[in-house]
Formats: C-alpha cells, sequence, structure tokens
C-alpha cells in the first residue's frame, strides 16, 4: 500500500459542492468538540476536589437565576442559528442533485441479485460496468428486478436506491478521466458485497470512438419498436389504429391531463405505470379498456419501450 | 451458612436463596438483578458476533468466514444488541432496581406485571436464539422488504417472532413505570423535585408505550406477507417496499432515544454527585429530555433520504432533525457547566459518565453531518454512518450503563467494587472504543459501504485500525465483568452511601431491606442540593 486514503478522488461536478458541507462540518464541529473537551479539562483541574479554587457564588439569588436563563438561552439560539443556515445551505445542495437537467444523456439501469444491467439509448448493453464521457450529465434511469438496490459512485459523491416496481433517477456530470467504483449500498442478499462495478470516464472522443467501437447493435428505441408490436401495443396506439386510444406521437415530457382532473408529466414512470396500471391513471376522453401487462413484460424490455415512446416523442420536438 | 443467613435476612437479598425465589420474585430489586443476568449473557452473544466480524474484516477478502455467515453475524449483532441488550439494558436493570427507590416507593405500581415482562423478554429471546441457532437469518436487523418478504431463505419469521414477544415487555415495564412515577412518588416528591435518572426513565416509558406498537404492527405485516403472500410491502403483489421502511423507522428511530434518553439520565446523577453541584439549569435538563423523546417521533424519514422518498418529504425531515439536535447540544454545555465552581472527584463513576459525554458529543455532531439532505447523500448506508450510531448508542449508552453499574453497584450488592481496576477498565474503554470507531468515519466518507465482507483493498488499513481497537475494547468489557463478579464475594462491605450522594435510594440501607424503606421516606429538598449540604472546605 503506497499511500493511507484520508479523502476520497473528486470527480464530478457535485462533489466539490458536497465536499465544502462537510469540511464546514468538519471545522465546526471539531471546534465544539474542542471547546468542550478544553472546557472540561480546565474544570476539572480548576475545581478538583481539595483545590483552593474561588467557589463563591453572587448572594444576590434572583441575578444568578436571571444570568443562567441568559446562557441557556443563547446555547439554545446559537445552535439554532446555526444549524438553519447549514440545513439551507444542504438543501440546496440536495436539491441541485435531485434535479436533473434537460441535456442529460440518459442511461438506463436494472439491478438484480447481483449486478448491475446497463443500457445506452444507442444499443450499447454493460454488465456491471458503465461507460460515460466527462463534461456532460449523464441520467440514470434505474429500477430493479428483485430487491431493494442502491446504485452508489462514491467520487461522484452520488448515490440512489434502486426500487422494484418503479423507476428512480440519479444523474451527475463527470469531471476527470479514470475508473472509479460503484458500490450496491442496499443490503440485497448473499453476494451484496460482490455487486459492485465501475464507471469508466471518458475524454468525449475516447468516448465517441467507444462508441461507434460497440455500435452494431440496435439502439434501444429499434428494440423498443420491436417489442410495442410484439405485445401488441401498436394495434391500438400504433399511428393507422382504429380502436380509441392515445397516440403516443410527440407524447414524451408532454403534461397529460387525466379522466378524473388531474394532469401528470408523461414521464418514464408514467410511461411504465401506464403499462403495467393502465387503469390507475386514465387520459382524458378514453375509456379504462387496457389490459395490464404485469408480469408479462420484463424490466428490461419495459425500459425499451419507454426509450421507443422517448423516442417517438421528440419526432415532433 | 447461618451466619450468613443472620447477617442478610433483613435485606432484599436475603429474603430466601433459592432458585424459587428468584423466579417467583415480585421484588424489582430481584427483577433488576434477573434482567441483569439475562442481557449480560445475550451481550456475550451479540459482541461475539461482533468480534467475528472484526477479524473477518482485517482482510479486504473475506477469508474468516463465508459470505453467508457474515450476513447472519451482523444480523446477529444487530437484533442481539438493538433488541435484547440496549433497549432493555438500562431500563430495565437500573430503572428497575431504582424507579421506585428514587421515588420513595416500596415497589413498582405492578409487580406482577413487572416479573410477566421478564418472562416475555426471556421467552422473545428464547426464539430469536432458537432463529439464529436454526441456521440463522441473512437480512440485517432492519428487515427491509421485500428481501425479509420475498428472496430470503432463512428463519425470518422465527426471529421476528422473538422481537414481537419481547416488544410487549418494553411496552409493559413502560406502562408500569409511567404509573409508578405517576401515583408513588413520596411526600414532597413533586415532579421538580425528581432526579433527572426518572425524568430520562418517565421519557422513555413513553417512546416504549407509543412506539413498541408499530413496530410489533410492522413485523406482523411482513410475517403475512411473508408466510402467506398478502400483499403490503412487496410491489409484486401491489404493495410498497418503502412502506415499511416509513413504518420500521417510526419505531427504530425512537427506540434510539429509548437508548440514550435513560444514559443521560444515569450521566446526570453522577456528574452531579461527582462535582458535589446541582445540575446547572436542571429545569432546562428536564425539558430537554422530554423535548427529544416528542421531536424523536418526527424524524424517521431521515434514514430515508436517498431511498425514493420525494425530496420535500426529506427537506422537512431533515429540519426536524437539526430542531432534536438542540436539546441535545444543551444537555452537553449543561453537563460541562455543571464543573463549574465544582469539588469535582474522579472516581470510576465519574470517568465512564465524562467518557459518555465525549463520546455522546462526537456521536451528536456527526449526526449533523448526516441530517445534512446533500451530505448525506454520500454517508449514506456508509462506515460513517456505523460509526455515528456506534458512538451514540455503544459509546454513549454503554458507556452510561457501566457508569451507572458502578455508581449503584454498592447500592445493590451490598459490596465496594475494586476502584483502581474500575477507573483502568473506563480508561480503557474510552480507548479502544475510540480506536475501533473513529476510523470508520473516515474509511465512510471514502464510500466504503455496510454490510461488506468484501471491500477493496485501500480501505484495509482503517478496517485493521477498527479491529485493533476492538480488540482493546473487548478487555475494556470483559474487565468489569470479571472484578464485579470478584466483588460479590470479596468486595469490601458497602456503607449505606459510600458517594456521600443525595437521592432518596441512598438514606437506606446497602443492601436496601425488601420493602426499600424501614418507614415512607418524606422529601423537603430539590434534587442533588449538593452545596448546601457541603461544608466550604469539600
Amino acid at each position: 500500500m503506497d499511500h493511507i486514503p484520508f479523502f476520497p478522488e473528486r470527480a464530478s461536478t457535485i462533489a466539490s459542492q458536497i465536499d465544502g458541507i462537510y469540511f464546514m462540518w468538519v471545522a465546526l464541529s471539531g471546534a465544539v468538540a474542542l471547546a468542550i473537551a478544553v472546557l472540561v479539562v480546565y474544570f476539572s483541574v480548576k475545581y478538583h476536589a481539595g483545590s483552593k479554587a474561588d467557589r463563591r457564588v453572587t448572594a444576590d439569588a434572583a441575578a444568578q437565576e436571571r444570568r443562567m436563563h441568559h446562557i441557556e438561552i443563547a446555547w439554545i439560539v446559537i445552535p439554532l442559528v446555526l444549524f438553519t443556515g447549514m440545513f439551507a445551505w444542504s438543501a440546496e445542495v440536495f436539491y441541485h442533485g435531485a434535479t436533473v437537467p434537460p441535456d442529460a444523456l440518459p442511461v438506463y439501469v436494472v439491478g438484480k441479485q447481483w449486478m448491475w444491467h446497463l443500457e445506452h439509448p444507442s444499443g450499447q448493453r454493460e454488465i456491471g460496468e458503465l461507460h460515460v464521457p466527462v463534461g456532460r450529465p449523464v441520467e440514470l434511469v434505474m429500477t430493479s428486478q428483485d430487491v431493494i438496490h442502491s446504485f452508489s459512485i462514491p467520487a461522484f459523491r452520488v448515490k440512489q436506491d434502486v426500487l422494484p416496481g418503479r423507476y428512480t433517477t440519479l444523474w451527475f456530470s463527470a469531471t476527470r478521466p479514470g475508473e472509479y467504483h460503484v458500490f450496491c449500498t442496499q443490503y440485497c442478499g448473499t453476494s451484496h458485497s460482490q455487486m459492485v462495478g465501475r464507471v469508466i470516464a471518458m475524454e468525449p472522443a475516447a468516448y465517441a470512438s467507444w462508441l461507434s467501437a460497440t455500435a452494431g447493435t440496435p439502439t434501444m428505441a429499434a428494440r423498443g419498436a420491436v417489442r410495442f408490436r410484439q405485445f401488441g401495443c401498436s394495434g391500438c396506439h400504433g399511428a393507422n389504429a382504429t380502436v380509441r386510444a392515445p397516440s403516443l406521437e410527440g407524447l414524451f415530457g408532454k403534461p397529460v391531463p387525466l379522466k378524473d382532473g388531474r394532469s401528470m408529466i408523461a414521464d418514464e414512470r408514467f410511461i411504465r405505470d401506464s403499462i403495467l396500471l393502465p387503469n390507475r391513471d386514465v387520459p382524458a376522453g378514453y375509456e379504462a379498456t387496457m389490459p395490464s401487462f404485469r408480469g408479462q413484460i420484463g424490466e428490461e424490455e419495459l425500459l425499451e419501450i419507454v426509450e421507443y415512446v422517448k423516442s417517438i416523442g421528440n419526432v415532433t420536438q | 451458612m447461618n451466619s450468613a443467613a443472620v447477617l442478610h435476612h433483613d435485606n432484599y437479598l436475603g429474603a430466601g436463596a433459592t432458585w424459587r425465589s428468584w423466579l417467583v420474585t415480585l421484588d424489582h430489586k430481584r427483577i433488576g438483578i434477573l434482567y441483569t443476568i439475562t442481557i449480560t449473557l445475550l451481550f456475550l452473544i451479540g459482541g461475539t458476533a461482533a468480534a467475528l466480524i472484526r477479524l473477518d474484516l482485517l482482510t479486504p477478502n473475506s477469508e474468516v468466514v463465508s459470505v453467508e455467515t457474515y450476513n447472519k453475524l451482523f444480523t446477529i449483532h444487530g437484533v442481539i444488541m438493538v433488541w435484547f441488550f440496549l433497549i432493555p439494558s438500562i431500563p430495565a436493570t437500573l430503572g428497575n432496581f431504582l424507579v421506585p427507590m428514587m421515588i420513595g416507593a416500596r415497589d413498582l405500581a405492578f409487580p406482577r406485571l413487572n416479573l410477566a415482562s421478564w418472562y416475555l423478554f426471556v421467552a422473545g429471546a428464547l426464539f430469536t436464539i432458537y432463529a439464529l441457532v436454526a441456521g440463522g437469518v441473512d437480512t440485517g436487523w432492519t428487515f427491509y422488504t421485500p428481501f425479509s418478504t420475498v428472496f430470503s431463505n432463512s428463519n425470518v419469521i422465527a426471529a421476528v417472532t422473538g422481537v414481537f414477544i419481547a416488544g410487549f415487555s418494553s411496552i409493559l415495564t413502560g406502562l408500569n413505570f409511567i404509573v409508578t412515577t405517576h401515583q408513588m412518588r413520596a411526600p414532597g416528591m413533586t415532579w421538580f423535585r425528581l432526579p433527572l435518572f426518572m425524568w430520562s426513565m418517565y421519557a422513555t416509558s413513553l417512546i416504549l408505550v407509543l412506539a413498541t406498537p408499530v413496530l410489533a404492527m410492522t413485523l406482523f405485516l411482513m410475517a403475512i406477507e411473508r408466510a402467506f403472500h398478502i400483499g403490503v410491502f412487496d410491489a409484486a403483489l401491489g404493495g410498497d417496499p418503502l412502506l415499511f421502511q416509513h413504518l420500521f423507522w417510526f419505531y427504530s428511530h425512537p427506540a434510539v432515544y429509548i437508548m440514550i434518553v435513560p444514559a443521560m439520565g444515569v450521566a446526570s446523577e453522577i456528574i452531579a454527585c461527582f462535582c458535589r453541584n446541582r445540575i446547572f439549569g436542571y429545569k432546562f435538563m428536564a425539558y430537554s429530555i422530554l423535548a427529544i423523546a416528542s421531536f424523536g417521533f418526527v424524524v424517521w424519514g431521515h434514514h430515508m433520504f436517498v431511498s425514493g422518498q420525494s425530496a420535500y418529504a426529506g427537506t422537512v425531515f431533515s429540519l426536524l432533525t437539526f430542531l432534536v439536535s438542540v436539546p441535545s447540544a444543551v444537555k452537553v454545555f449543561n453537563w460541562t457547566a455543571t464543573l463549574y465552581k465544582s469539588r469535582v472527584r474522579f472516581d470510576a463513576p465519574m470517568l465512564y459518565a465524562l467518557g459518555f459525554v465525549g463520546l455522546f458529543t462526537i456521536g451528536g455532531l456527526t449526526g449533523l453531518f448526516l441530517a445534512s439532505l446533500g451530505l448525506d447523500v454520500q454517508l449514506h448506508d456508509t462506515y460513517f454512518v456505523v460509526a455515528h450510531f456506534h458512538y451514540i448508542m455503544v459509546g454513549g449508552s454503554v458507556m452510561a450503563f457501566f457508569g451507572g453499574l458502578h455508581f449503584w453497584w454498592p447500592k445493590i450488592t451490598g459490596r465496594m467494587y475494586p476502584e483502581g481496576w474500575a477507573r483502568f477498565s473506563a480508561l480503557l474503554t474510552f480507548v479502544g472504543f475510540n480506536l475501533t470507531f473513529f476510523p470508520q468515519f473516515i474509511v465512510g466518507y471514502l464510500g466504503m459501504p455496510r454490510r461488506y465482507p468484501n471491500y477493496p483493498a485501500e480501505f484495509q488499513v482503517w478496517n485493521v485500525l477498527s479491529s485493533a481497537g476492538a480488540s482493546i475494547l473487548a478487555f475494556g468489557y470483559a474487565l468489569p465483568l470479571m472484578y464485579l463478579m470478584w466483588s460479590l464475594r470479596y468486595g469490601e462491605r458497602a456503607p449505606a452511601n459510600p458517594w456521600r450522594a443525595k437521592g432518596l435510594e441512598w438514606q437506606t440501607s446497602s443492601p436496601p431491606p425488601a420493602e426499600n424503606f424501614e418507614k415512607t421516606p418524606v422529601v423537603t429538598e430539590e434534587a442533588y442540593a449538593y452545596s448546601d449540604a457541603e461544608p466550604a472546605h469539600g
């Protein structure tokens, strides 16, 4: 071992913001802990039983009481102000991390005991490895095929639980080319500690050549279009369909008015839920006639259909 | 035998030495001792699991045990230490012994219920130990769904049945303490004359009574989903896996306060006594105990910032978590201020209490790191969290438990413990503890996940340090076990009040008579009226 690590590599745009909060807390809590230690030691020495220190208290009991109250109020108010400030700062960073930039490059992730399956829109599939370009936001759209997992890249300071039955997302923008650990951080059974992988962050040129070297497979959207016909979706939702079902062209990312008066954004989650739970959020003007595809369609196939719907959503834009 | 019987027949220990006299006793003091023996045995099981975990983590590849065994070990460690050691530790042992004594009562309000609580506890412990022996459980103490309900092939239902049963022991003990505190205080013992230990027992009991039923329901729902495939938490059956986490932490976060609030009470008693001072800001201390107990119910979502819970919910839980830190901070400042103009002595209980303050301070401060939304993303489910909660639950609670055990040992047993050994082990525990857990903060920020028997080689140096510290810590815990047992026979006989302490329990003989007090005491002064009673030279 050539060196002892004290601090993780910093390889994403958000890492320095999170480290800022960390160092602030290290400084503040270090100062408080030190102050308490110094006071305890000082009082222990000065007021040791038998020492001749002055222990007289003021005879005015009321004044004494007032002074004590002031001290108590001070050490309630000061931490409160400090905590509120730190709360606001860390919440702001959190929101930044929770808001995916619109130009992010999507990658789809399926967690299963005990591996990560990743699929790029351009068709590349990876297991336990994720190739990304530096300098560009990347969004992971993730779900689990079995138990809860969590996708964590310490060098990027990102982490998000990956749940069965729904999509969660995380995003990052790598700043330094290199290879970084991916850990599953939510305990998921026997080989939890082997559910690890790596992110390979590459310069844009190197990434472009990786993309072209691994090209040749159909894109995710193309595979999704095949599934779209295979599962019979096109019968109702296709361009020439006659049954009353909404057309999906230009749908993605738009608000959808629902029958019951609510409105939802047609994001990945909405499309997934509409396939598996079609009667829950029925669009306005349509009847709840669509059958559920629950249990008939795998997570990866579902993601391909989502990507297909996404691709025809962008046609009109 | 005859002379011993003559000597002891007038105290609670001498009131019968047969197995039967202990197993059917209704005396709160004896029941406290039954709990002490039970949880010590359980601590040895949980501690052995911890030792094996630290041994395995010496190397980056799990070489001592298989990964399956490792998963079972940390489950045993967590389940036993949380539910069968820490939760009952101070309330069921020192609390049982002291609650009636401190308020001048003859016993708890419901002595039979108190004995029933112990039997429930033992029944629960046996169920859980059965689960662990019959193949083990690999879910972790958190039993997250759907892993626990659908995917784990281990003995989940037996383990949670044990926890479920032991929960009733908690509820009944809490109920008993609440009624006792309300109804059985001696004349003159007003609420604001109660020792802070009593306030801590009262607040803890409220949490036990209000939170434990939620755990019982949650585990019940989990068990029926596992056994009968009734969809509650499993997404494939139409359930919601996050619902389990909400319900689980609704109990398990307040449970942390079940562990730490009693420790705060013990530390307050010891610090006041060895400083010969009234606790600084007594009323603020009492209110802060109540504030911690009540705010503790509304912060559970801080365990779920990256779980998929909405960002808005996370924001609210983060803010509330900062608020609950304020009364904890107030307590640390007040303990420190109690030393001011004191006449402090450093007997072993005081060393343990000061150790408690130090470790609790570090545990509390690192909790602020975790409460910070953005920062928690990096820290969540890493060794930083492991280090943080061990500082609170082991550093804090166990240090205070040992301090309390030494402080009241003369009262409980009628014997003094060997002071030199006790000071040495207080020091050893403090050093061993820090060496074990401080490196885990660093390796946590580096990103090492919890529950990983295999880890990248660059984390090894911190794990080796941690395991080395654990071996020192083991001595720190083993020593008191040995010399306290030794003192039962060879220790110096204890006077009624060896520490010249205030508090009703010190006004009766050591050990106390079966009925605690020859006649009901009358209280005429505030708690900790030390400075008035002391001559100026100390």
